[in-house]
């Protein structure tokens, strides 16, 4: 049986500085530090601990150490947070990588706490900037001129699952199911070709994707995404990094693109997918289905036949249907693999017979509105910037100014539990022992990572806890021990006798 | 041509015969969305930046993975 789809989002934000020195690596640690020495005065700062980072390993069993490694900037801020995410300067952006879930919903609320977080980061950030200056700070993927940044998610698959078949089976679903989790995106930005190429597009990422499948995620970037760095014991685990998805302003695109994924890669790990909806050529299908708003056009399947992109979705749910009868989805959590079912052919149907009618659910449908509506009123051509405007400020994370607030999306988390989730974890998965102890005994942790935590207890050596297991350190295992440990010492002891 | 054949449909999930139904209902779903976004295109006059060229012009981004 497929193992349970611990899962979590890491988000790469758009930032700029408008009214002072526009330097995005400066603004980015400005923010950070502002938000944690808000939140955490009485604490000391907790490191993030590198020893677990291999992210030039190769998922096809390679390692291109040295030579093509991706650069860990271990000099930039770098923070653990309570709720048992990760806050961090990533190249020029502020990135939130969400604790560790397991299920779509799950993954919804710990993303719009890290929108939240985002923006009390701004409010704190503005007390030390100079008159006049602000943080902007925008949930999205691209900035118009070509350059792009990731919202990547993540999914917990067993090790001996062969990587050739879950290559070949998941692409599909990372081409096609772009028609609900795309974003939208005014222009386009393939190289070579002028902005007004393509007036509206449905992703902000399809444009990016040169190659099928590899390790790069900054340039040539892949449909799939090899490399291999669990995070988790290696010999039994492997954690798909999604890269090819956009940011999601609407938390219902953000729960289906979540939770569709994880019932998909679920059927591949029990070999039930199979082959019928494998692609002819993936790089130039992202692009079809992205540049095609209006759902029609075919892309070509591996058997020369044609499909459109709505036409595989109806076809992956109906195996994932059969799979729900045949299997069950414990791995997913039922109740909520149940509701993403039925709204995944929710959206589909809408999609199929009047996409305006799913503005409520689909970013890309919900922005078009705005864009085409402006545009009509104010007989605007298309390529004007003004459009352009409207395309970013939809994802402008300042509540009075976003958007994507006004657009009229239906939302499914409940703000207070948004609220509750900035500073407390997940209690299904390993984050909430991360995010516990960093609570309770924030002097003592002196640095985290995803597979361990480390205690300084005085006299001792250096104490580190590995999280080897993602569904080991659950509130159901050690909220007990914790709630009734007074100290990181009295925890590790009674840790060491439970070992 | 094999490259011109089409893949059929599924059908499973679909029950054709609601569409027909919902009719009245999706004409006056969609003026009421017409009337929202009236107000909400009143509302964006409102909070879009005041100069839309420099906004987009200076919205430049380091690339990111």
């Amino acid at each position: 049986m497929a193992l349970p789809k611990v899962c979590g989002l890491e988000t790469e934000y758009g930032i700029v500085v408008r009214g002072g020195e526009n330097n995005p690596v400066t603004a980015s640690s400005m923010l950070i530090n502002a938000y944690v020495a808000a939140t955490a005065r009485q604490r000391g700062r907790i490191g993030w601990d590198f020893e677990d980072e291999h992210p030039a390993n190769d998922a096809r069993g390679f390692s291109l150490d040295d030579s093509l490694a991706p650069e860990v900037e271990t000099t930039l801020v770098n923070a653990v947070l309570t709720n048992g995410a990760r806050y961090y300067v990533d190249h020029a952006h502020p990135e939130i990588s969400t604790p560790e879930v397991t299920t779509a919903m799950e993954a919804v609320i710990w993303d719009r706490a890290a929108e939240e977080i985002v923006r009390a980061s701004m409010k704190h950030a503005q007390a030390i900037l100079p008159d006049g200056a602000e943080i902007v700070v925008h949930k999205n993927n691209s900035d118009g001129k070509g350059n792009s940044y990731g919202c990547h998610e993540n999914y917990l698959l067993a090790r001996e699952l062969p990587f050739g078949r879950l290559t070949t089976q998941i692409t599909p679903h990372f081409v096609t199911r772009q028609v609900f989790t795309g974003a939208g995106k005014v222009g386009c930005e393939l190289p070579g070709r002028p902005h007004d190429h393509i007036p509206y597009q449905l992703s902000q990422r399809a444009d990016f994707f040169e190659e099928e499948i590899g390790l790069e995620t900054t340039l040539k970037r892949p449909i799939v995404n090899t490399r291999d760095e669990p995070h988790a014991d290696a010999q039994k685990y492997r954690r798909l990094h999604v890269i090819v998805g956009d940011a999601n302003m609407s938390e219902v695109a953000t729960y289906l693109k979540v939770g569709t994924t994880a019932i998909i890669l679920a059927m591949i790990e029990d070999d039930a997918l199979g082959d019928e909806w494998v692609l002819g050529n993936p790089v130039a299908a992202i692009r079809q289905v992205s540049h095609d708003p209006t759902l029609r056009q075919t892309i070509m399947l591996r058997d020369g036949s044609r499909a459109t992109a709505l036409e595989v979705q109806w076809g992956l749910l109906e195996r994932a249907r059969k799979y729900e009868q045949s299997h069950g989805l414990a791995c997913v959590g039922e109740a909520v693999g149940d509701d993403v079912l039925e709204r995944w052919e929710r959206v589909l149907g809408g999609l199929e017979s009047a996409p305006e009618s799913v503005a409520n659910w689909v970013d890309w449908v919900a922005k078009r509105r705005l864009v085409d509506g402006y545009a009509e009123r104010h007989s605007i051509d298309p390529g004007s910037p003004k459009l352009k405007a409207i395309d970013l400020q939809y994802h402008d994370l300042r509540a009075d100014r976003c958007l994507a607030l006004r657009a009229g999306l239906d939302t499914i988390v409940d703000p207070a539990d948004a609220e509750s989730a900035m500073t407390n974890p997940p209690t299904t998965t390993r984050a909430y022992f991360r995010g516990r102890c960093l609570a309770k005994y924030p002097n003592d942790v002196v640095a985290a990572n995803w597979d361990s935590l480390v205690f300084d207890v005085g006299r001792d050596p250096l104490r580190r806890v590995p999280m080897m297991e993602p569904l080991r350190g659950t509130a159901d295992h050690v909220a007990t021990l914790i709630d009734t440990s007074d100290t990181a010492r009295e925890l590790l002891e009674r840790l060491g006798q439970d070992a | 041509m094999a490259e011109r054949t089409q893949k059929p449909k599924s059908t499973t999930s679909r029950d054709t015969s609601e569409v027909a139904e919902a009719a009245p209902a999706v004409t006056e779903a969609g003026e009421k969305l017409k009337a929202e976004l009236d107000d909400l295109l009143d509302e964006i006059d409102e909070v879009l930046e005041t100069n839309a060229e420099d906004f987009v012009k200076s919205y430049v981004q380091k690339g990111g993975q």
